[in-house]
């Protein structure tokens, strides 16, 4: 199987490469207006292929390659659940007692491994694309062939510089080492590809947006094109980050959820340029303007998801993520150097193809709104980029290397997230073109309304951030969390009576129930409410963020029956034991939960040690209601006296995180949704008034 | 005349903003591991080490506590700190030297940005009109007329009908 591997991996670098070069030669040889081939030659001489004849022969290898890596992908996977333990990689990633939902997992495990995953998903998008290309033969076939171009890069790596098929030396062992103990969590078999979807995806625009950029694509049509590819790609990132930091929550047993790690910080860069992208977009598709900067965005997103992907496998960086370290980060530099290069010289030739009308007519009003979301995104960007590589620079620069950690981010990145918070609420509420100010009058008088009673409530709930808990003076957490919430309700509120504003309409129209009318509202300009959804979301999961601000914690050894309080909770430890099974030897402890005389329930935090590897790993026991999380750790044991020592924290609204990305993923698949068309509208309804979400835009 | 007070306001709320953590003792100990890192290889903040016999965090925290005791400075501690574990040992760049370039390139760079961004909406005539454009103060019949769903509406469809409106109003 190693053998059949290897061979698919080969073919799929020959097909791709015929790809790039048949398909480059295709489009040079129509850009450049040859001639159409004549059937027969009458001098005897060899046929030639007319281009687009080659373009679809490119075409077509590209749908092969697609079959190829999946033939790789196929035997990788087979080799796992066989145990082929002379292939070096699943030596290294997996044994004979690993479930087999991890043994899926242990594909992308390693560093062969996850490169192969990247390739295989690139094919698989690559192949729905190519399938596609009727919609657009020219634009699709540059799209394709840039395409090729990326995977040609990865299937270099593929087979010379991290094969996973490679064949262990000497005598082959009867067991493997295992799946790295971190790795083996429900999460971590869907977390992984869902990033690397995400980060994979934004191939797809970056591949049009150039190849319309090359060919001098016409109008705005390839971002229409490429719009539900972004969307899906910036829903699978988002997803993937959330499950991260879900994983991180549960596994690593600190608390926490985001610890600003150089691979964390990676993962979010290119969500960010790809968010300031989803919005700067809309500027160019309503009023042609910002094509430059749009172009720019995506190339950026692109060469960020490169840079994360080389934060991760190729070891520029010290990282608690540092699963899989080598030599790979010069070749991902070089080839990050040579599609900036590609993208600056083609932007250079065609920037003239770029050029459009820029008219403002007001300050306040969408257009300007988008402009400084992009500003705070990029910001906020740069904030990152620079803290993950500052320690790098320092050392360049003075000799030593220093750490760069959540004291510095959240020093600096916080409160540019809270600027983005406040434009994620007003920026909704602006009109495109101008506004008056009885216009801003009725829109912002609800939110302001909102924002003030929250900052009464949170005060008369006890937060005091000019007095910290701690007995010390001003509390930032608090201050910072304060604002949050008072912005929150001020965001929410604007959106919800967005909402309410146009179904008001609807039932007037329609006689309809307010639910119903907000249902069709959104119906008719999915879109638009389904980006209102995802604020919602995202305002819900910062709400969640916020509570970090008053997480709480207490550690104690338990002996049998011995308790321990935080928050309204008191723990009482029921038991604890050891057990073992095939694949690891753990130790728990079962202890009873009282709340206030409330029903009494048990948890069961754990500690395993992993057979293969010898690598612990901890199993938190979590209690999660809206209000906080009851966050159980056992730490191990006492080794004088055997009893268990136990950590719990409380830590408030942390499920309002996990039910943010809920609704950020509805919104998104509303986003996704094409739009009711006015003829679906009512009969009983006037023509003229049956338009699609005319009436009810709100600030429009 | 209004728009250099409100770029004031706006920096002057941008700069308290950013200075508030600097006063935030918090509880000197939370404060002071929570500034400092575990150098056991966790990658964790001293305070948030969690593992059960680790030697490391243990040595530090009670060497912290040994130098608040002692009447140590913030300063001085970190500098005890560096002294024996290294520059990695602080959680963040320090603010001399070439770490203050860590804290300041931030605020640099937000205000070089949000600078052009204006400049940007100057040089598009964003500012010709006033902040909220030639419409400001329109005469109340015609901010009625405005409001007016069916008025609205009937805009709407006419920019539609005249192609001005790729039907793009606001979503993703």
């Amino acid at each position: 199987m190693a053998a059949f591997g290897s061979f698919s991996l080969l073919i799929a670098l020959a097909l791709a490469v015929y790809n790039l070069l048949a398909g480059a030669l295709a489009l040079r040889m129509i850009a450049v207006g040859t001639p159409q081939p004549t059937p027969t030659s009458s001098l005897g001489s060899p046929r030639r292929i007319s281009p687009e004849r080659l373009a679809d022969t490119a075409r077509r290898a590209g749908i092969a390659g697609f079959l190829a890596v999946t033939a790789a992908v196929f035997a990788l996977v087979w080799s796992v659940f066989a145990n082929d333990f002379s292939i070096a990689y699943i030596l290294e990633h997996s044994n004979r007692a690993l479930p087999a939902a991890y043994k899926f997992a242990a594909m992308w495990s390693g560093q062969e491994g996850s490169l192969l995953l990247w390739a295989w998903l690139l094919a698989i998008f690559g192949f729905i694309l190519r399938l596609q290309h009727k919609a657009d033969v020219k634009l699709y076939a540059y799209a394709g062939t840039i395409l090729a171009a990326i995977q040609v890069f990865f299937l270099l790596i593929l087979n010379f510089n991290a094969p996973p098929f490679s064949l262990v030396q000497g005598t082959i062992p009867q067991d493997g080492n295992g799946l790295n103990p971190l790795l083996q969590y429900p999460e971590m078999v869907i977390h992984p590809p869902m990033l690397y979807l995400g980060y994979v995806g934004f191939s797809i625009p970056f591949a049009f947006a150039l190849g319309a950029l090359m060919m001098r694509y016409p109008g705005e049509k390839w971002i229409k094109t490429t719009r539900t590819w972004t969307l899906v790609t910036w829903l699978f990132l988002t997803v993937g980050i959330f499950l991260g930091m879900h994983w991180a929550y549960a596994v690593l047993g600190w608390g926490g959820y985001w610890g600003w790690d150089p691979v964390e910080n990676a993962s979010f860069m290119p969500w960010l340029t790809g968010t300031a992208f989803l919005h700067s977009v809309m500027m160019q598709e309503r009023k042609g303007m910002m094509k430059s900067w749009n172009v720019w965005l995506i190339f950026s997103t692109f060469l960020l998801t490169i840079l994360g992907t080389m934060l991760t496998r190729g070891g520029l960086v010290s990282s608690v993520h540092a699963f899989a370290q080598s030599s790979i980060g010069s070749w991902f530099l070089t080839f990050m150097g040579i599609v900036l290069a590609v993208c600056i010289f083609t932007y250079v030739l065609q920037r003239s193809h770029l050029k459009s009308e820029h008219t403002l007519e007001s300050l306040v009003s969408r257009e300007s709104s988008f402009l400084f979301n992009n500003l705070v995104l990029l910001t906020a960007c740069f904030v990152i980029l620079w803290g993950t590589l500052f320690p790098v620079l320092s050392e360049a620069v003075e000799g030593t290397k220093v750490t760069v950690g959540a004291p510095f981010y959240n020093r600096v990145a916080v409160p540019i997230g809270l600027f983005l918070l406040f434009l994620t609420g007003v920026g909704p509420l602006l009109p495109w073109r101008a506004t008056s100010l009885r216009a801003i009058r009725r829109n912002f008088v609800l939110p302001v309304v909102a924002l003030w009673i929250m900052v009464v409530i949170c005060l008369l709930l006890g937060m005091r951030p000019w007095n910290s808990r701690d007995g010390g003076g001003f509390d930032t957490g608090s201050f910072y969390a304060l604002v949050a919430f008072a912005l929150s309700a001020a965001v929410l509120t604007a959106i919800i009576s967005e909402f309410v504003r146009g179904a008001m309409v609807i039932r007037r129209q329609t006689r309809r129930n307010l639910l119903s009318s907000v249902v069709l509202l959104t119906r008719r300009n999915t879109r638009r409410y389904g980006g209102y959804i995802i604020h919602i979301g995202v305002v819900v999961a910062i709400v969640g963020l916020a509570g970090a601000a008053f997480n709480r914690n207490v550690e104690k050894e338990l002996g049998l029956h011995d308790k321990m309080s935080i928050g309204p909770y008191t723990l009482e430890n029921e038991s604890f034991t050891q057990d073992s099974n095939d694949n690891y030897d753990s130790e728990f402890a079962v202890l009873n939960v009282s709340q206030n005389g409330r029903k009494p329930f048990q948890i069961a935090p754990e500690k395993r040690v992993y057979h293969a590897s010898e690598q612990p790993e901890t199993m938190v026991a979590i209690h999660s209601v809206p209000e906080w999380d009851l966050y159980v750790v056992y730490e191990g044991s006492n080794p004088s006296t055997g009893q268990p020592i136990i950590k719990a924290f409380l830590n408030p609204l942390v499920g309002w995180i996990w039910f943010g990305l809920v609704i950020i993923v509805f919104g998104t698949l509303v986003a996704l949704v094409p739009s009711l068309v006015p003829a679906m509208a009512p009969a009983r309804v006037p023509a003229a008034q049956a338009e699609p979400a005319a009436a009810f835009k709100g600030g429009d | 005349m209004r728009l250099p007070k409100i770029l004031e306001a706006a920096a002057l709320a941008v700069a308290i903003c950013f200075s508030v953590g600097a006063a935030s003792p918090n509880g000197r100990i939370y404060d002071l591991d929570h500034r400092l890192m575990c150098t056991c290889g966790c990658a964790e903040l001293l305070g948030e080490c969690n593992h059960v016999g680790c030697t490391e965090s243990t040595q530090e925290l009670g060497e912290l506590r040994k130098d608040i005791a002692a009447g140590m400075s913030d300063q001085q501690i970190f500098n005890a700190f560096v002294a024996k574990y290294g520059a990695t040992v602080l959680a963040a760049p320090p603010t001399k030297g070439f770490g203050l370039v860590a804290w300041i390139a931030t605020p640099i760079v937000f205000a070089l940005a949000l600078a052009g961004t204006i400049l940007l909406i100057r040089r598009w005539g964003g500012l010709k009109g006033g902040l909220m454009g030639g419409n400001a103060h329109p005469s109340p019949a015609a901010e009625e007329a405005i409001l007016d769903p069916a008025e609205r509406e009937r805009h709407e469809r006419i920019r539609r009908e005249i192609g001005t409106d790729a039907g793009i109003d606001g979503g993703l």
